[in-house]
């Protein structure tokens, strides 16, 4: 894991403290605006940041974050647009941990060793495998470890303790929980059982945790403060960026920001970042 | 299902294939019958297979592993999945003397294997009844299901009235128009067909879609996944229940032949038609397995769906196996007149047969698959699914160069009536683009 990841994560720990990580699509709306809006996030009070690697089939996710994918595909986004945007962004100034969220289908194709030893030359963290399963993620894991990348797996509601436990003791980077049984985008109220679940979750393991999926609102954002290390908050911010370029003269740099920040204000009362 | 359906025992052991027989098998019915060692626990066929799918279905994912190994060991489950496969879905079916084809060809004698007279017109019976009946014993109410042709959507409409379950179908806008018919007999099934308008609006997307609803609805709801494809243990058990087509070929050619055939010909789209004819003749070396992809309209990627034969190994909906896709792992666009090929992946195991040689991969164009959709018609009096045309070609060509004494059987998977229209509508454009280019200037 980078002295980046490590550092925030173990700070959050010790500070009892719970941070924002916005999810944005690489090439969404565009790849020049990539740069800008991560320096966005970081002004705002983000703590991390999550970058979608689009792909042309992801099953996890909702009709928002899919169209993203789409449209950033269709205008040519791929793997080496996408990491030189990173490495100009930590040129500028960008200091923030950075999670790719990538399919496997695209670390398999493009060979997980290649793609570990060029993000981690870019600039980014770790990986967020949100498809490769407890039972194919120690060989994973272990690749992308050899470049100093953590690995982050997904845990879901569904997810009985035992294997709870053991995708917590696999995980190098977060855990990732599934703050709902579904797809990704956003619901208007969260499970009533959600903060029993993380407390359970934090008994199951010592890893950090991060929840996501269906989190859109600074309501929603507060209430799961102190319940995990992070709250993920994607398909709000994609809508806002897609509602933004509609707009006459759109500066998504500045939506991204704006909203960022009022999604961590219920965080940042003392303390801004990670 | 009613608990009060309690089907017959009459079968005898000696109705059992002549072979040996698996630790699967418990009565005269042999699910599977594996003998080749694959999948392992994990579900891979050497390199391919295993799960790649969102933490959230592993749970019913592995409910299904359990309960499909708790069901093998059931003489109960065997009993009902034999029962409803003779009784309802009409097997065994006939493995047919195609005179007149064999005459055309003018080498080996050409049989055929009637999937087309199963029930709902297609081998895909097979399974939906066999995972219907696991769903009955899951204790789930509801079945999604994707469909390309449409023949999967109806053959899982079938058993979700016939067992009492609510089913919802995705299926592609595009395949909802060149198959119209079983659109609308899944919907006199009493299922919900739900147009799927993303991407290329085929068989992929509705895949995508289907698993999207089962990340939401997978505590109540089971997924029939209509082909070899998918995570663990989907590969594993649609062959499984396909693999009935292999064991009744296999008997009726000792029977008929008192040997196995020479060659056997499927067309693979997923391949499940395929996987259920070649499993359990894959120990008998003697027989050439040949599986027909789709040819489309030529060799560059977005012409043709010819995964096995164009493709490269990559990760597609929970398994990896060959695909199409880009250098960067993204799908690629595929074509077939066929719906039900019409598919940028196919089944690990399909992938496994190639590497280890076992199954020799071939393709056909859709002029020739259109081509042998006439012939069998006209020779033989039987419309076949276009699906099943890419493997009457193939046949056609390998028969030829054979002796007489040669027996090639062709799995006929399905009948073409769905078909009618879109055929016609392509005869029309063809019939057409000739009088056209006739009018032309020279």
């Amino acid at each position: 894991m980078t002295d980046r990841l490590t550092q925030c994560l173990t700070r959050l720990r010790a500070e009892k403290r719970t941070v924002l990580c916005p999810f944005i699509t690489a090439g969404y709306p565009d790849m020049r605006h990539l740069g800008g809006m991560l320096m966005a996030l970081q002004n705002a009070g983000a703590g991390m940041v999550e970058l979608g690697f689009p792909f042309s089939d992801p099953v996890a996710d909702g009709p928002v974050i899919q169209e993203s994918y789409r449209l950033a595909l269709e205008k040519g986004a791929d793997v080496g647009g996408i990491l030189a945007e990173v490495r100009g962004a930590r040129e500028a100034g960008f200091k923030l941990p950075l999670l790719a969220m990538i399919s496997f289908s695209i670390l398999f194709r493009y060979g997980t060793p290649r793609l570990a030893a060029e993000a981690a030359a870019a600039g980014i963290d770790g990986f967020i495998l949100p498809d490769v399963t407890l039972e194919e993620a120690p060989a994973v894991i272990e690749e992308i470890g050899r470049h100093g990348l953590a690995g982050c797996l997904l845990v879901a509601p569904t997810t009985p303790p035992e294997r709870r436990r053991a995708i917590g003791a696999l995980c190098t980077g977060f855990v990732y929980y599934l703050s709902v049984t579904g797809i990704t985008g956003e619901r208007t109220s969260l499970p009533a059982d959600l903060s029993a679940n993380l407390l359970e979750l934090r008994r199951l393991t010592d890893r950090p945790v991060c929840v996501g999926f269906g989190v859109s609102t600074p309501q929603q954002v507060q209430a799961l403060s102190g319940l995990a290390d992070g709250v993920i908050v994607g398909s709000a911010l994609i809508r806002c960026i897609t509602r933004e370029m509609a707009a006459d003269k759109p500066d998504v740099v500045r939506a991204v920001g704006e909203l960022a920040g009022a999604l961590s204000a219920p965080l940042t009362a003392n303390n801004n970042g990670c | 299902m009613s608990q009060t359906v309690v089907p017959p025992t009459n079968r005898s052991a000696a109705d059992a294939p002549a072979r040996r027989l698996s630790s699967s098998t418990i009565s005269g019915m042999d699910i599977g019958g594996a003998s080749s060692g694959v999948p392992d626990a994990l579900g891979h066929f050497g390199p391919y297979g295993g799960a790649y799918v969102p933490e959230t279905l592993m749970i019913a994912v592995h409910q299904l592993a359990d309960e499909y190994d708790r069901a093998l060991k059931d003489p109960e489950f065997r009993r009902q999945f034999e029962y409803y496969i003779r009784e309802f879905a009409g097997r065994p079916t006939r493995l047919y003397f195609a005179q007149r084809l064999t005459d055309y060809a003018g080498g080996a004698k050409i049989f055929l294997k009637r999937e087309d007279l199963a029930h709902t017109g297609a081998h895909k019976i097979n399974n939906t009844i066999g995972q219907g009946l696991l769903t009955v014993r899951m204790g789930k109410k509801r079945i999604i299901a994707e469909t390309g042709a449409g023949q999967h959507g109806v053959a899982t409409a079938t058993a979700a009235a016939a067992f009492g379950m609510t089913c919802d179908v995705y299926m592609g806008a595009e395949d909802i128009r060149r198959q119209s018919l079983n659109v609308f007999r899944m919907r006199l099934l009493g299922s919900r067909v739900i147009s799927v308008e993303t991407g290329s609006r085929t068989l992929k997307d509705a895949t995508n879609e289907a698993m999207r609803d089962w990340m939401g609805s997978v505590e109540h709801t089971h997924y029939i996944i209509g082909s070899v494809v998918g995570p663990h243990p989907f590969p594993r058990i649609v062959r499984d229940f396909q693999s009935v087509i292999g064991q009744e070929t296999r008997r009726q050619s000792i029977e008929m032949f008192g040997r196995l055939p020479d060659c056997v010909v499927a067309c693979v789209g997923g391949g499940s038609n395929a996987a259920g004819m070649f499993y359990p003749l894959v120990d008998d070396a003697q027989v050439q397995l040949v599986g027909v992809e789709a040819g489309g309209r030529g060799a560059a990627l977005g012409q043709h769906s010819a995964t096995l034969s164009l493709g490269r190994p990559g990760v597609l909906h929970g398994s990896l196996s060959y695909v199409l896709q880009n250098a960067e792992g993204q799908t690629a666009d595929v074509h077939s007149i066929s719906a039900g090929l019409d598919y940028p992946g196919v089944g690990p195991e399909h992938a496994y047969w190639k590497d280890t040689g076992r199954v020799k991969y071939s393709s056909v164009t859709d002029d020739e698959a259109l081509e042998a959709f006439e012939l069998l018609a006209q020779r033989e009096g039987i419309l076949p699914a276009l699906e099943s045309s890419h493997a009457i070609a193939a046949a056609v060509k390998i028969a030829r160069t054979l002796d007489k004494d040669k027996i090639v059987v062709i799995n006929l998977s399905g009948r073409g009536d769905k078909d009618v229209m879109e055929v016609s509508r392509l005869m029309e454009l063809r019939s057409q683009a000739a009088t056209d280019a006739k009018g032309a200037p020279q």
